[in-house]
Order: structure tokens, then sequence, then C-alpha cells
């Protein structure tokens, strides 16, 4: 590739945070019509170094150009003003508007000071078109899954430049960890749309902690490590290894551990049963059966009804067909507290709405759920909470480590940690785990996934959702597959299961 | 990451950080701003064993709000409000002076005792219908606690026959009139409630409980906390507070007005607890910001008549000054105007702890001066 001028420059970037160096002296810059990769470990700075660009922090030193001029945007809208689009990290929108209101929320089609919905509505269903998706966009945004939430995000970002009225049009294309939670299908179709917003001249910076996809979209990569610049690489001229140790700053071979490592075989009695479980609209009636230290995996595409399913289970849903027994005991499942009073955990795919209260510290995040099910009038012992709570610090590396900081504060991963943390903490008989790995980088996720096989070891019974087929493939002794809100399949895992059997099981719905 | 800053952490900023700060300096300076107009506005005398001044004034004369402000923290702490305390007041004194009134001996003990407590067992069974309607029923708190701010009036007036009811007990005269050791008795009634609030909140799992349920309900939902239970409470706790307050205030005038007893005190209490630092989106809250709050608030009403400003700009005066608070609040505000120094989001070293700094519970955190594109 001939090196124009790059279209933005950032130069020693400074950023710090009461106690916090997040960004010392890193430059970056990116040039017209590349993708670039913005590489690190969970807390390396990539998000900040994002928002520090696009006028979320302010700039505690250094200078940014963008095409040629020296720029520093007061705040996001400024940014997007001159050109630059960003899908943060955790989705931003408004869960009670329509798909279509939130695409073109501050920047409505008008006439004479009016709205004009029917337009809205025609560009909406035409942008959301053009990613290949097939949703209604006058439905609420909170009707659909996070996943679809990330997507639309991703369309509000890539339809900004074309409406009028703004001016610019977009230069460069920001998206912080946009596939963490999609499937194969809906990143080729980000892709394929950043491939050709890429020939048209944009800049894209990418960020994800999937290794395949970097060397599958990137032309370029920058890394980060502690908020410092390691440097920068064409993505052809380092190889994973290379990269993993630039992240991390050392060698890292327990990565390869887990692909050859044996599921465990002592498999108890069942532990939960549930017989004709279902939820109008959400999952039509299922029959499961998940044993002590058994790994029950679920595969199946986006709105497949995988986290229905679990949903149900934990009684974050009520069922309204079916019976479940935990234990040998009935459970009504008419509430989280059923549940949860019967030994079943629950991990959140979206840790921000349904995980973390973000204003609390990441000790009062992680001991909340052991809190509650003690009730107010027994709080923990200090002594107590204090050992663990860094026990548990220690055992998953969240950082800071500091069980003072606020759980805002953490980067999107140490974020995931901290309400991992919190379940793991009560000890539970059935963990269900809804994408625990998500945005978690890649030596943590090896470590997440081995501390799962140490569980279920333990006699602790899983259920695991990910998007990523191999990762639930590693892990489960058995694989439900469903596919429209129907599970339509167990399979037990062998040596001649694979994933191209699972997506074909997937995609006939049948088990052969 | 957490490169930590090597820096010797300047205990300035460490000062202007902690989240009782702007209240308390606020405070001062109210204070302050009264002494050339009453010179001797810091002593106080000591007249027939009991202490006199202006300072035990502005806690005396505030007592009652405190003691709404400090139930109204934790109503608006789970991401609620509650606007019917001022006719909870009202009922509460209502129904003590009426009761006492029609005692032979208005000054027996047991009659009068007798008399609190049935006030306040009202004053409770209006907020366990708050919390009903709140929690269970799922309405707005505004609306919800609406329906007693309105009828609650409505209420007291019956009770008393739309008369204003005085009586002449001794022992009641107490809790809001009376001294002890030297000092008003509601001094020590304030800090009984203070302090068993802090007890209650920080010593039991409540308070964090509380502080998640208000942070993010979903959250707290699927973690099993009970949260209608947390609210219910909330709420009789709320409104038992205010019933205090409503004997209080009766006690000190001897006398129950349905009308005027804790007429827009829900008002100043909202007031108090924004003051002191409490996000009214719910989560982290502050007893410790909010009794400042309504000494804030007292102190400003006692300024106002001290330095003489005309009635018709009553109003207007308290509104400026509670606006000049709420914006030194504002690290975004503070870093516009003072520079970066003084603002929390662009924060560079020191020993600061960021975790109840009050404005910190605002959405926008990232508050960060505006700067144009140039
Ligand atoms: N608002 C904030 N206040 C204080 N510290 C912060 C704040 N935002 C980020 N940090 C800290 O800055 C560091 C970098 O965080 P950042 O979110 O940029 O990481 P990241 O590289 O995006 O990680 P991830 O892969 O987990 O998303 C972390 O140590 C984090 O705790
Ligand atoms: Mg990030």
């Amino acid at each position: 590739m001939a090196e124009p001028r790059p279209v933005l420059e950032m130069t020693g970037i400074v950023k710090e945070f009461p106690g916090v160096r997040a960004l010392s002296d890193v430059d970056f810059r990116l040039f017209p019509g590349e993708i670039h990769a913005l590489m690190g470990e969970n807390g390396a700075g990539k998000s900040t170094l994002i928002k520090v660009l696009t006028g979320v922090y302010s700039l505690d030193g250094g200078t940014i150009t963008l095409d040629g001029r020296s720029v520093r945007f007061g705040s996001p809208l400024q940014a997007q003003h001159a050109g630059i689009s960003t899908v943060y990290q955790e989705v931003n929108l408004c869960p009670n508007l329509s798909v279509a209101e939130n695409i073109f929320i501050g920047r409505e089609p008008t006439r004479m000071g009016r709205i004009q919905w029917k337009r809205m509505r025609k560009e909406a269903a035409e942008l959301v078109d053009r990613l290949g998706l097939d949703i209604d966009v006058t439905a609420p945004l909170s009707s659909y899954p996070l996943a679809v939430q990330q997507l639309v995000a991703i369309v509000r970002s890539v339809g900004t430049g074309d409406s009028d009225g703004e001016g610019s049009g977009t230069k460069v294309l920001v998206l912080d960890e946009p596939t963490s939670s999609l499937d194969r299908d809906e990143v080729q179709e980000l892709f394929r749309l950043m491939r050709r917003l890429k020939d048209e001249g944009v800049a894209i910076l990418f960020v994800s902690h999937f290794l395949d996809q970097i060397y599958e979209i990137c032309d370029r990569m920058t890394v980060l490590r502690n908020g410092t610049l390691v440097g920068e690489h064409m993505v052809g001229d380092l190889d994973q290894v290379g990269l993993i140790q630039l992240m991390i700053g050392k060698a890292l071979d327990q990565l390869e551990e887990l692909h050859d490592h044996q599921l465990h075989s002592d498999v108890g009695e069942t532990l939960v049963k549930a017989e004709g479980l279902g939820r109008t609209g959400g999952i039509a009636p299922f029959d499961l059966e998940i044993k002590k230290g058994e790994v029950l995996g679920l595969a199946g595409l986006l709105g497949s009804g995988r986290t229905e399913l679990a949903r149900l289970l934990f009684g974050a849903d009520q069922p309204d067909s079916g019976k479940a027994t935990i234990g040998g005991k009935q459970v009504s499942l008419s509430a989280p507290n059923d549940a949860i009073g019967a030994g079943v955990a629950f991990c959140s795919e979206n840790r921000k709405t349904e995980g973390l209260v973000p204003d609390l510290t990441v000790r009062e995040n992680i001991i909340l759920a052991l809190q509650a099910a003690r009730g107010w009038t027994r709080p923990i012992p200090v002594s107590q909470r204090d050992e663990l709570v860094a026990k548990y610090i220690k055992a998953l590396d969240i950082r800071p480590a500091n069980p003072e900081a606020r759980v805002g504060q953490l980067s999107g991963g140490n974020q995931q940690k901290v309400l991992l943390a919190r379940w793991l903490i009560t000890q539970p008989k059935l963990l269900i785990l809804d994408e625990p790995t998500r945005g978690i980088d890649v030596g943590a996720k090896a470590e997440i996934q081995k501390l799962v096989v140490s569980l279920s070891e333990d006699g602790m019974s899983v259920l695991y959702i990910a998007a990523e087929l191999e990762e639930v493939l590693r892990l489960s002794h058995t694989i439900g597959v469903l596919r429209d809100r129907r599970l339509v399949a167990q399979i037990t895992n062998g040596p001649e299961i694979t994933t191209s059997r699972i997506m074909e099981t997937i995609a006939s719905g049948e088990h052969q | 990451m957490s490169t930590p800053s090597v820096t010797t952490p300047s205990r300035w900023r460490a000062l202007t950080h902690h989240h009782l700060f702007w209240p308390v300096a606020v405070l001062v300076v109210l204070l302050l701003v009264n002494v050339p107009f009453t010179p001797d506005f810091f002593s106080i005398k000591m007249t027939d064993g009991h202490l006199y001044g202006s300072l035990v004034s502005i806690v005396l004369f505030g007592s009652p709000l405190i003691l709404v402000a400090v139930g109204m923290t934790l109503v608006i702490a789970t991401g609620g409000i509650d606007l019917s305390v001022g006719a909870v007041v009202a009922i509460t004194g209502a129904l003590a002076c009426s009761y006492i009134s029609d005692q032979a001996d208005q000054s027996a003990l047991s009659g009068v005792l007798l008399a609190m407590g049935l006030g306040l067992l009202a004053a409770v069974v209006c907020g366990l219908w708050n919390g009903f309607l709140v929690a269970r029923m799922g309405i707005q708190p505004i609306i919800a606690t609406l329906i007693i701010m309105v009828a609650g009036r409505g209420v007291a007036q019956l009770i008393t026959d739309g008369q204003i009811i005085t009586i002449n007990s001794e022992p009641y005269k107490l809790i809001g009139g009376g001294y002890w050791l030297t000092l008003p008795f509601s001094i020590f009634v304030v800090a009984a409630v203070v302090a068993v609030t802090v007890v209650l909140t920080r010593r039991t799992a409540l308070g964090l409980l509380v502080e998640s349920v208000g942070g993010n309900a979903e959250a707290s939902r699927l973690v099993g906390i009970r949260s209608m239970r947390i609210k219910i409470m909330v709420y009789m706790f709320c409104a038992l507070c205010a019933g205090i307050a409503g004997l209080m205030i009766s006690s000190n005038t001897s006398a129950a007005d349905g009308n005027n007893a804790g007429l827009w005190i829900e008002l100043d209490a909202i007031l108090a607890v924004v003051i002191g630092g409490t996000s009214l989106l719910g989560g982290r809250f502050s007893i410790g910001g909010t009794v400042v709050g309504a000494l804030v608030i007292q102190t400003l009403t006692t300024t106002i008549y001290t330095i003489g400003v005309p009635t018709q700009t009553n109003l207007v005066f308290k509104a400026a000054v509670v606006i000049v608070v709420c914006l030194l609040q504002s690290p975004k505000f503070r870093a516009k105007v003072f520079g970066a120094k003084f603002g929390a989001g662009s924060g560079t070293k020191g020993s600061a702890k960021p975790a109840t700094a009050p404005a910190d519970t605002a959405p926008a955190t990232e508050a960060a001066p505006k700067m144009e594109v140039s």
C-alpha cells in the first residue's frame, strides 16, 4: 500500500484518571481506506484512546490531527459532525425507542422543523437492509437481543454520513468490540460492509479480542500494553503468537493447553430436570436434563432462543407451562429468587443493564448476590468479605485490583470478570453462563474456560452459552441445539462431533 | 494498567474531592455572610441553664427538616421520591394533638405517649400505602405519593375539624420546644434518628441493597434482591421520620394546624438531599451530606431574615443560592469556571477517593471542559 497522508493522527496522547494513568504518550495514525486494529489486553487503554479521540474524555496531553487540521472535540457530537462515527463498547441506545428512532436520534430528517416519520422509517429500513438484517424498524429496540442492538448501533454509525444535513460524511469509523456478541453470519455481514466502506476510502478503527477476525479483515494494527504503545505493524508481518506476546509482554503457551484437554467423565446424577418448560413468545416447551458436574452447551443462531431458555431456568422470565425440579425438589421459577434459593446462578450476557451496578464499587458488586441471599439483616462479616473479594479479584485477575474502584470505571473485560466473580462466590450448583467471555481478552478467555472445566470437575453443573461454536464444543459434555426458539436436539459430545456437524443440525433443525 | 501516580498526594485535592466538601463549604460561607449583619452570630450564651445563640436556633428550627430529609434520602436512593411527607407531618401532628386535647389531664405522661404512638402509627401506615403503590403496584413514585400529598391535608383537616387545635401539655412540649442538658431536646431526637439511620444502613447490608436497587433495578432483581420489601421498608421509614418531625412541629407550637404544618417541607427536603450529594436518579446516598444539606437550607432561611431580604424577593433569593450550590457540585461547571484543578473528570494525580464524589452519580461522569474544534 502506498502510504498517503494519514487521515487521522494522534501523537503523544496522555490520559489520566485519579490514581490511574490510562494512556501515556501514545501515538496512533489511521490511513484512508484501511482497516486498522487496536489491540491490547483488557484494560490496556483501547476504549480510552477512542473516547479521548471522540471527545467523551478530555485530553491531558498530546495532539490530534484530522485531515491535517489540529482538532480537539468537546463532545462526541462534534466528533460526529467532523466525520468520525463511533460505535462504543457498551451499547448506548435508548431501549424504549423504536429501532428507527434509535438510528436517527439527534439527526432526524425534518421538514420545516417537523420530523418526517415516514421518511425516517423508510430510510431506517433501507439502512438495516444494507446490513442484511431482517428486523422491524418500528419495534422498540428492547424487544431485540443484545446482538441485534449492537448491530443497530453499527447501522446508526454508518448511516450517519449519508443522511443529509450534517455535511462532511464519514471519514473515520470507529468500532469498539462490535463483534463481541455476534454470530459468524452477522460478523460476515459486518465485514462485507466494512470492506465496502474501506473501498469508499473510509478509515476504520476496529477493536476485537477475536484474533481470527483481526487477521481476516485488518490491514494494520497498533498494540497497546498498560496504556503505552508497544508497536504498529502490518498484519501480514506479525503472526498470532507474536501478537499475543506483544500484548501481554510474555510468551503464552497455556492457550494451547485447552485444545487437547479431556472432558472429565464423572458426571453424576440428575441435578436439573425441566419438563415441558416454556413461555409463549420466548421459547417453545422443552425437556432438559442437566447432571451434576455436567457442562451443557447451547448452540444456535442469533435469536434462536438460547438466552430465553437460560432465563426461564433462572426464573428471570416466568415460564407459563411445564415444571422444573432442581436437586429432586420442584421449583416454581416465578422469580429469580426461587432459582437462586435452589442453587442456580445466572451471569447475564448484558452486563450493563442486567448485570452490574456501575455506581457501586468492585467489592460491593462482587458480594451483591451473596448478600442478597443472606438478606439485609445479616451483613457478611468484614474480614470474611474482604478475604473473599481479594481471593476472586486475584483468581480472575481483575484489574485494577482495587476493591474500592467503581465498577463503571473498569474496562469492559474487567467488568465482565466482576460479574463472574459475583456468582462464583455464591458457589452455585448450577452456573448459567450467557456469553461469559464477551469482551474478554485471549489470555483471560483461556483462563475462564479452564475455570469452567475445573468447576465442573468439582461437581458444579454449568449451562454454557457462547456465540463461538468451538468454545461450546470444547467445553460441553452435551450440546443443546436451538433453532427458531425451539430446542431441536441434544447431542452427546464425542470425538465424531465437529462444529460443522452442529452447524448442520442447526441448519436442518433436526438431529441426524 | 493502574500505573499508580507516585506524586505526593495533595491534601488539598483530597479535601476538595471529598463528597462533603462543597456542601460544607457552602454552609460555612452562608454562616459567615451573617456576621456583618449580626456581629454576635457565632456567640452562644447561657441563660437560665439553656444555651441560646443563632447556631443553636438554626439546628433547633432545622430539626424537622433534617428528619424529613434523612428519610427522603433513602427513598431517593432507591430511585423514588416521596411528596407526601408534608401531609404526613400534618396528619401526625393533628392526630397527636387532637388525642391529647381530648384528655382530661393533658399533661399525663401515658396519654402523651399514647398520642405520639398513635400519630407515628398513622405516619407508618401512610408510608406502607406509598410503598405498596410504588413497589407492589408499580406506580410512578411521584404519582403514588402525590395521592397522600393532596388527600393527606384533607385528612388532617378532618381530624382537627378544620380548626387549629391548641393544647397545653408539658411532656408533649418537650420534644419540639423543651430543653435537656442545656440544649433543645429536638437536637437529641435528631441526633438519635440520624445515628439509628446510619447504623441501620451501614452496619447492616440495607444501605448496599438500597443503593443497588436504585443504581440498577433490573440487575438487582436478577441478583435476587427482594426490592419490593426494601422499597416498602424505605417508604415506611421515610414516613416515620416525617411523623417524628410532625410531632416536633406541633409540639413546638403546642398546636396542630392541618393546613400549614409542614407545608412545602417535601421540597426543602428534596433540595437538602440533592445538596447533600445524593443523585435524584438513585443509587449512592449520603446521610451526612443530607444533614449538611438541610442545615444549608435552614441557614439560608435564617440568613434571609437577618440580612433583611425584602419578603417579596425571598424565594428568588433562595432559588439563586440553591442554583449556585447545585452548579458548584457539578464537576463540569467547576472545571469550566475554576479550571481543571477543581474539575473531577480531568483530575490528574492525588489520592482523591472518587467513590462518592457527589456529582459522580450523574449520568455524564465523563464531565469534561467543552472545547471547540479549532
Ligand atoms: N472513567 C474512568 N475512571 C477511572 N478509570 C478509568 C475510567 N475509564 C477507564 N479507566 C481505566 O483506564 C484503564 C483503561 O481502560 P480501557 O477501558 O481503555 O481498557 P480497554 O483496553 O478498552 O479494555 P477492554 O478490552 O477490557 O475493553 C483501565 O485501567 C480502567 O480501569
Ligand atoms: Mg474497551
